[in-house]
């Protein structure tokens, strides 16, 4: 646990040290906050309108858009970088185990992530205001448990392609491509495929679905176990890829 | 405490070290010396834990490095030849950095005690972005020793230090390699010799030779070799200098000095400086040829064949 603190931590403090972490962050709340802007324009010039009062899935919606995008940028150094500066080679011969320092790693990455998330709760509290008789509190604690994890989810997979390239670009682009994979892609066989216990399995293993449902306000116990296995996945296979690395 | 038995490590199908067997005791400073891809790191990457052997075994401070790499690990310090610093980070947080992972108690007074060994205790707030690469070094070198390890792996620890760098390297290293076992590579053979209480000497993958520095010189040094340079060319010169007692091989140089070579225990330049200016020549210098290593490789080399038939 320990290791796992002072990998994290250290890698906390860079992405504070890190143009790309900073341009990251700035796109997420920048395209949330344009978004949100408009959004309320919008619905308080439309007379017709007013009788849906907007919801905390305009702010966590366009969250997960960006998230998918930002993600690939922070974690294609995690470990590619560390192989490329030679440092890699002076963590593996610390007393540290792999896999606390692949956990550390995206911890760090995590607790970044968790900061943007931790700034955009302004807006429930803005819409708390705008709103009679105030947003539905329930809805938005399991939008943000939905974002939480969609975000543990990305960043773990996000660290393993950081593990398997040594490239960070490979890194960044094999990540955008999986996430988008399990985003947009893996839902639409269920459009073809007719038969129904095939398309429950393209439906489980669907991010989408299960994050809009959630922010929707609507959660099972499958919607938290599915992203939690995901990122444990993620996490064992970039620790299993550094050990590969030392047998090479 | 290192002792290495048949390590053998294979990339794919090519064999970087070949059954390697040696030991370093407590007290001793080893000399691994070879050229480049000679097996040196590869070697290094074993005992530091850093990645297994193909086959062969190694103890390292009692522990082996396959079983028990995590106790190998909390008892070396390494220092690989690409200097591994995180530049956006001071010497101080990269320092703390290191004490946290090996959980060092009182690491403050051991980042100081470190800094202190290789003479940078006033740059501790400084960025290591800013630091040229002799300070990089040491930096390097701080961390190896910050957790005051049983041994100490030391990859190329001199290449691109300034001279006056390097004679202060070399006296870190002897201070600390007391009562540490240290193994250092390099590929310079008068630092081999300085430094080290022993020489490995280690080509294409396998031990050539081990033995102490002295000794290696004088299996090594069967004949001194100079090279004589008078004012304008020595064409004239060459007769003269052959007759001399003691002078063997003499020869002309493409430019125009003179190439000789004499037993260590005869020296015969103050006759051969004699005979020069009696010649009517000018005196210019004598020049000390050094065993490169390459040649040192060959002559090793043939050694062995030699002692194999």
């Amino acid at each position: 646990m320990r290791n796992i603190w002072t990998i994290a931590r250290r890698e906390y403090r860079h992405y504070f040290t890190s143009p790309i972490a900073y341009i990251a962050a700035l796109l997420a709340l920048l395209t949330v906050g344009i978004y949100f802007v408009v959004i309320i324009y919008y619905l308080t010039n439309q007379s017709y309108y007013s009788n849906s009062a907007p919801g905390i899935d305009i702010v966590i919606g366009p969250l997960a858009t960006v998230f998918l995008f930002a993600t690939p940028a922070l974690t294609m150094r995690l470990l590619a970088d560390e192989q490329r500066m030679g440092t890699l080679e002076l963590l593996l011969t610390t007393p540290i185990k792999d896999g606390e320092l692949v956990v550390g790693k995206w911890l760090g990455a995590f607790l970044f992530m968790l900061t943007i998330i931790a700034i955009t709760l302004v807006y429930p509290i803005v819409l708390n205001k705008l709103t009679s008789p105030g947003i539905d509190q329930g809805v938005m604690i399991s939008a943000y448990i939905a974002i939480i994890l969609l975000s543990a989810v990305f960043l773990a997979i996000g660290t393993a392609m950081s593990s398997f390239f040594n490239n960070q670009f490979a890194a960044f682009f094999a990540t955008l491509a999986v996430l988008i994979l399990f985003w947009w892609l893996i839902r639409l066989p269920t459009y073809i495929i007719q038969n129904d216990s095939i398309n429950n399995i393209f439906n489980y293993l669907d991010l989408n679905g299960r994050f809009n449902s959630m922010v929707a306000g609507t959660m099972s116990i499958s919607d938290v176990i599915y992203p939690i296995s995901l990122t444990a996945l993620g996490l064992f296979l970039s620790a299993a890829a550094v050990e590969i690395r030392r047998w090479r | 405490m290192i002792r290495a038995i048949g390590l053998t490590k294979d990339y794919g199908s090519r064999r970087a070290i070949e059954n390697l067997t040696f030991e370093a005791k407590q007290g001793e400073v080893v000399g691994f010396l070879g050229p480049n891809g000679a097996g040196k790191t590869t070697t290094m990457r074993i005992l530091t834990g850093y990645m297994p052997p193909t086959y062969g075994s190694a103890q390292v401070a009692g522990f082996d490095v396959i079983s028990e790499s995590l106790e190998v690990r909390r008892r070396v310090g390494y220092l690989p030849e690409t200097v591994p610093l995180y530049p956006e980070m001071t010497v101080y947080e990269y320092l703390k950095f290191m004490a946290d992972l090996r959980h060092l108690p009182n690491g403050d007074d051991m980042i100081d005690a470190a800094l202190d060994l290789v003479q940078m205790e006033n740059r501790a707030d400084g960025y290591i972005s800013n630091l040229s690469k002799g300070m990089r070094q040491r930096v390097g070198l701080a961390q190896a020793l910050l957790h005051r390890p049983e041994v100490l792996i030391l990859d190329e620890p001199t290449i691109g230090l300034d001279p006056a760098q390097v004679v202060e390297f070399r006296n870190t290293v002897r201070e600390v390699g007391k009562e540490r076992t240290v193994l250092l590579s390099t590929h310079i053979l008068s630092e081999a010799q300085q430094l080290c209480d022993r020489v490995l000497i280690i080509n294409k993958g396998r031990i050539v030779a081990e033995d102490t520095p002295e000794n290696l010189q004088a299996r090594l040094v069967g004949a001194e070799h100079v090279i004589l340079r008078v004012k304008g060319e020595a064409d004239d010169l060459l007769p003269i200098i052959t007759k001399i007692d003691g002078v063997q091989n003499a020869k002309l140089q493409p430019d125009g000095s003179l190439e000789f070579q004499f037993a260590p225990t005869a020296d015969v330049r103050p006759a051969v400086a004699r005979a020069t200016i009696e010649a009517g020549y000018d005196l210019l210098e004598f020049q000390p040829v050094g065993l490169s290593l390459e040649e040192i490789f060959l002559q090793l080399t043939q050694d062995n064949t030699r002692m194999e038939r």
